[in-house]
């Protein structure tokens, strides 16, 4: 009885999400000799390290009471460039890619808080006009790596993990430590949560925003980088659906649309739901279809525990 | 001497409503925005403004308007559907590949049917269990991608024989000289404009919009109202699953991904607010078109297709963003 | 029970020194109110001066224009002599002015420790959080409160109470020269009243100037040096407490002892159109049980939270009763919803205006047709002249004052919109009209017109309940008063008859009589 309420809408540090990955993990381990694998395992993080990673920055966004659909686009732009530009050599190429990123996350920042127009509408008309600038860049091709160190990257392992799993690891536990410990990562609870007690207490909230922004930029962009190593090449088409894919995964880890409430263990485990999901049922050689399907079903299921636990402190009348 | 003070300031409005050309111009920006649209590009290219061309962009922007007017409603009614792209992929392979199996009158039934439940499950969702309807239409649109790949087992669609059926008609046949996708899109926009502007029902759904709260505490039964503006949303859906699978006579199983986007695109350049509570179907109808002529115009004058990508980014910004600036500067003048 | 509230203040009245802060002739005006009018008012240090006055006497505007949230329209700030012009909040809390709000200003998922310092985070490292200091020093300010929770509880999982300890202690951190208290018992149970008591008196001792807004007198005698009250929106007076009595200050701050017309009351009531027997909702009120006769006028008289809202949401089939049962006509009436209700002849003109009453962006008639729409449509389709007449037929009889049926109602000034929330349930043609605060935050020239309509309509034959905390318009209007504490009535009164002693002793649950249930509050 350590507070059920507690756990489950999700403020302890164990979200509600880690039950369902924890118990589908023993599922998929019972069904397949092979799901427990340390390779299977190390799989899984690679497999969603790109999903993983923008989730990361998206969780920061939507604590802040924000939302940016725009990551799948600035992910498939970062790709293109990463990939099309290393005739000026990989570092330039990536570092490139990378800037364009954070770039575009402050442009989405700027205009949510210079103009006062909602982060969906811009960041919807960013969605759509970022994949213009794929379109123009690329004009339609796919690009194809010639230098192969970059695509041994995305395959290569530090002992027996690979560092794709690594990085995301690495980047989740920086993420994890820079809300919970920093001035930064405190303040974009406070934006989310009541930002008018936070203005009134002196936090610069277009600017906590903005930084966020950049943040998910950043990600998307590194996420776009990771992925165009592990294939090689980069289409134009890339990242397409991954803002829904993305935001499902917050969701699931308990952040909520309305801000001022979410973790990035919480993320973690939407994140883990998401893979284990696709990579046991892969296994069990059940089409990946049926893994869109139990995740909505799913993301329904967390709306409705959600508001149970909210309607018993509710005094007001339900409209 | 309170009372008289009242007087004076409860007037003080009057004012605003010598509402002069400019006013009219600024309060329907987006219309003077399309005809400068319009004539800049008739402007660039010959063909743009001949009756076959306006026709053809038309016709095209007949899906995306279909779905946008039942988008709107639900809008108006301060919810969103996202689901509507995934619906769209399953309607339209539902409607196709059931028309071989058992006919094109039953599968158009069967898809009607079928469409208007996924719309009731939304409407039950969010209309009577109050889940925000953001995420339940996410979950949605992902569960019902799912349902379609499973239906169709991951393979496209298509009519076998399609020289022996009436069923194209719906995409490719033309009444008095009109599309009928034309005709269709016109229907649904006036008929759901009628009813959103003269209607009681139009009125209830405004006000829940407006003000879910104050509807509830007026009598109005927001519940049903919330789901049957799903059921409109699932309903328009189903009409463009016609159109679409008739004119391809075929269908990819993901045909619809991300019109949900371009749908809210088109609605949000129209000026329809995602607030609720205001907006009209003429509005989401310009805003599609506006779209439609883009694409058009830009390619008449050799750009590439995805140019308009770009355009549209940038005009979705600068509408929105001039739109809530005079809001701001009414609301400024009527404080001072 | 509150035994602590009895006792006098014992400290010496306030000496005559030079005030610490002064506001002078400060003029506040919002569309269509003028809400403070010249008022000046000034605090010393070390003192406790309560602000008294009438839910809608500006109070609460005039603590908003010193803590910066509003610009006022004319007049002076002087701080220890010197004017300051406070535009925004945090310049007002920088030169040491606090205002502890009535609504919570905390962030519900953060810690306690986080909100007292919400952005002046103690940090090291750069931008790193520096967890020992901060919970150093919140342990230290939550210690100086006497507060018994810890620095690191989640501001979520505290009571409302604990909640506004929390924004106390926030005031604490910079030292503050005034502090403004505005209602902050309306939400805290007896016993945790004498925590906040020895709060105020050791700033006191500080050398703070303490502002202190509530209209309950227990606390006002209790607590402070000066009284001053504010009534319409103009100043009417300060007085030292020690000079004083209860009667002189309810004289200043309604204006005349009180007398009312009780010959324009109705008097001709038929049979009960609304009985509540033992009506009761979990948590919110229990068996409440009275009665509304037709063309009669009952009062609901009680403090913020006794319930009163809550038994007309029930009434008008927003909660769903845990027991007890509604009669309507002398049939037992199920109301599963708003709908129902209004169908069943049910009005409710409800508490808060803007949130429950109007569709702010809506032009003046729909909103006045929004209840009755199906009287104003054929076939479903609107009927624009019908709609025109109602609303015609309600602007005139009601003299609601609007450039024109098409303006936003969301322009309109609080008087007017409440008539138009009054012309939408009248348009229904109810046979019972429930009446939440009808006349809260409006000016006094639409008071006593929607005082006068109140008794129009019972004497035509409506059933009238009127639910309201400003004891003048009880007394004023009603036939009939239920008094309400604690989610329980407490006490049923003849309207003409009734002293204010005996109002005020039911609604603090201090008054037992006969008519009345015996108080068994459990000792706490």
């Amino acid at each position: 009885m350590i507070d059920i309420k507690r756990f489950m809408s999700g403020s302890a540090f164990i979200q509600p999400i880690w039950v369902f990955v924890v118990a589908i993990t023993i599922f998929f381990s019972i069904m397949s000799d092979y799901f427990l694998s340390v390779g299977n395992l190390t799989n899984i993080l690679v497999q969603t390290s790109t999903i993983g990673l923008i989730a990361l920055g998206m969780t920061y966004v939507m604590i802040n009471g924000n939302i940016d659909l725009s990551v799948g686009a600035t992910l498939g732009l970062a790709a293109s460039l990463s990939v099309g530009l290393q005739d000026y050599g990989i570092t330039v190429a990536v570092l490139a890619a990378i800037a364009t990123g954070v770039a575009l996350g402050a442009l989405n920042g700027l205009l949510v808080w210079k103009t006062g127009v909602n982060a969906f509408i811009v960041t919807l008309g960013a969605m759509i006009g970022v994949r213009g600038l794929i379109f123009v860049y690329t004009e339609e091709q796919s690009f194809y790596a010639s230098n192969f160190a970059f695509s041994d990257f995305g395959a290569s392992t530090i002992g027996p993990i690979p560092v794709l799993a690594i990085i995301f690891l690495l980047c989740t536990l920086a993420m994890h430590l820079v809300l919970k410990k920093t001035g930064h990562g405190r303040n974009t609870f406070a934006v989310g949560g009541n930002p008018e007690a936070a203005m009134d207490a002196g936090i610069r909230i277009g600017r906590n925003m903005m930084i966020n922004f950049m943040i998910v930029g950043f990600f998307a962009a590194l996420a776009g980088v990771l992925l165009a190593t592990q294939m090689g090449a980069s289409t134009p088409n890339l990242g397409r659906d991954y803002e829904l894919w993305t935001i499902t995964a917050v969701v699931l880890g308990g952040t909520k649309l309305t801000g001022g409430y979410g973790s990035i263990m919480g993320t973690l485990g939407g994140v883990l739901a998401i893979g284990v999901l696709r990579n046991g049922m892969n296994m069990m050689q059940v089409p990946a279809f049926y893994v869109l399907v139990i995740l909505g079903v799913i993301l329904i299921a967390v709306l409705i525990i959600d508001q149970q636990i909210n309607l018993k402190s509710f005094k007001g009348v339900q409209a | 001497m309170a009372s008289a003070e009242h007087t004076k300031q409860g007037f003080m409005l009057s004012k605003k409503h010598k509402a002069g050309l400019l006013n009219f111009l600024s309060a329907q920006g987006i219309l003077v925005f399309f005809l400068i649209c319009m004539f800049a590009f008739s402007l660039t290219s010959e063909q743009f403004l001949s009756q076959s061309n306006i026709m053809t962009v038309v016709r095209q922007a007949s899906i995306i308007g279909i779905i946008a007017v039942g988008v709107t409603v639900v809008i108006i009614g301060g919810n969103l559907d996202l689901s509507v792209g995934s619906m769209l992929s399953f309607s339209t392979v539902l409607v196709v590949d059931l028309h071989d199996k058992i006919g094109p009158v039953g599968a158009i039934l069967v898809m009607f049917a079928l469409t208007l439940m996924l719309g009731a499950l939304n409407g039950l969702l969010v209309g009577f269990m109050r889940l925000n309807s953001l995420i339940v239409t996410l979950a949605m649109l992902s569960a019902i991608q799912g349902l379609v790949l499973i239906y169709s087992g991951g393979q496209n669609v298509d009519i076998a024989n399609q020289s022996d059926t009436w069923f194209g008609v719906f995409g490719q046949g033309y009444l008095l000289g009109i599309a009928v996708p034309i005709i269709i899109f016109s229907l649904l926009a006036i008929i759901v404009q009628v009813v959103m502007s003269f209607t009681g029902y139009g009125r209830r759904i405004f006000a829940i919009g407006g003000n879910p709260v104050a509807a509830v505490y007026s009598g109005i039964r927001k519940n049903w109202c919330v789901f049957s503006t799903y059921m409109i949303s699932a309903f328009c859906v189903a009409c463009a699953a016609l159109v679409l699978g008739a004119r391809v006579m075929g269908s990819q199983n993901n045909v619809g991904q991300g019109y949900e986007l371009l749908v809210l695109a088109g609605i949000i350049l129209g000026g329809t607010s995602l607030l609720g509570g205001a907006g009209s179907i003429w509005k989401t109808v310009i805003g599609v078109l506006i779209l439609g002529f883009i694409q058009n115009g830009l390619l008449l004058m050799g750009y590439p297709y995805y140019t308009q990508w770009l355009v549209t980014w940038v005009i979705i910004i600068l509408a929105v963003w001039l739109d809530l600036a005079n809001k701001r500067k009414r609301l400024l003048t009527r404080h001072s | 029970m509150s035994a602590a509230t009895v006792t006098q203040a014992s400290d010496a009245p306030g000496k005559a020194e030079a005030p610490i802060l002064s506001l002078v002739n400060i003029t506040k005006k919002f569309p269509g109110v003028i809400a403070l009018n010249m008022v000046s008012f000034d605090v010393r240090a070390g003192e406790v001066h309560a602000l008294l006055g009438e839910n809608g006497a500006g109070k609460s505007t005039l603590m908003k224009v010193l803590a910066g949230k509003h610009k006022p329209n004319g007049g002076q700030i002087l701080l220890e002599g010197k004017e300051k012009v406070f535009d925004n909040p945090k310049r007002a809390k920088k030169s040491g002015i606090v205002l502890i709000h009535q609504e919570q200003s905390l962030v519900p998922e953060m810690s306690v420790a986080e909100n007292i310092f919400l952005g002046s985070l103690p940090k090291k490292w750069g931008n790193l959080v520096d967890w020992k200091r901060l919970h150093r020093e919140s342990t230290e300010i939550l210690d100086r409160l006497k507060c018994s929770f810890s620095s690191k509880d989640m501001v979520s999982d505290l009571s409302i109470a604990k909640k506004q300890m929390v924004e106390i202690a926030r005031a604490l951190v910079f030292t503050p020269k005034v502090v403004v208290f505005d209602e902050p018992t309306a939400s805290l149970t007896d016993h945790e009243k004498p925590v906040l008591y020895d709060i105020i008196n050791t700033l006191r001792e500080q050398g703070v100037g303490i502002v202190y807004i509530s209209h309950r007198m227990d606390e006002i005698f209790h607590l402070s040096q000066r009284i001053s009250v504010l009534r319409d929106g103009e100043y009417n007076g300060t007085v030292n407490t020690a000079d004083t009595n209860e009667d002189e200050v309810t004289k200043l701050m309604i204006g005349r002892s009180l007398e009312f017309d009780h010959a324009s009351k109705p008097k001709d009531f038929g049979d009960n159109m609304l009985e509540l027997r033992g009506l009761t909702v979990d948590g919110m009120f229990r068996d409440v049980s009275f009665s509304v006769r037709k063309g009669e006028i009952v009062g609901m008289y009680g403090l913020v939270g006794a319930g009163r809202s809550e038994v007309a949401e029930t009434i008008f089939g927003l909660r769903k009763p845990s027991g007890g049962e509604i009669l309507l006509d002398g049939q037992v009436a199920q109301l599963r919803s708003s709908h129902e209700a209004v169908a069943q002849g049910i009005a409710l003109v409800p508490e808060d205006r803007k949130d429950q009453g109007l569709i702010l962006g809506m032009n003046c008639r729909d909103n006045m047709t929004l209840a009755g729409l199906e009287t104003v449509s054929k076939n479903g389709f609107m009927r624009p002249a019908a709609e025109k007449t109602v609303y015609d037929k309600y602007q005139q009889a009601m003299k609601i004052k609007t450039p024109g049926w098409r303006q936003k109602v969301g322009n309109l000034s609080g008087g007017n919109q409440q008539k138009i929330v009054i012309g939408k349930w009248l348009h229904t043609q109810p046979k019972l009209l429930i009446l939440d605060e009808p006349t809260r935050g409006i000016d006094v020239g639409s008071k006593s017109e929607i005082h006068a309509l109140i008794k129009e309509l019972a004497r035509t034959g409506y059933a009238v309940l009127v639910i309201s905390s400003e004891m003048p318009e009880v007394l004023g209007v009603s036939n009939r008063i239920i008094a309400m504490y604690d989610g329980k009535v407490t006490a049923e009164f003849d309207g003409d008859a009734v002293s204010e002693d005996a109002l005020v002793q039911a609604i603090t649950g201090q008054y037992v009589t006969s008519a009345g249930k015996p108080d068994d509050q459990p000792a706490a």
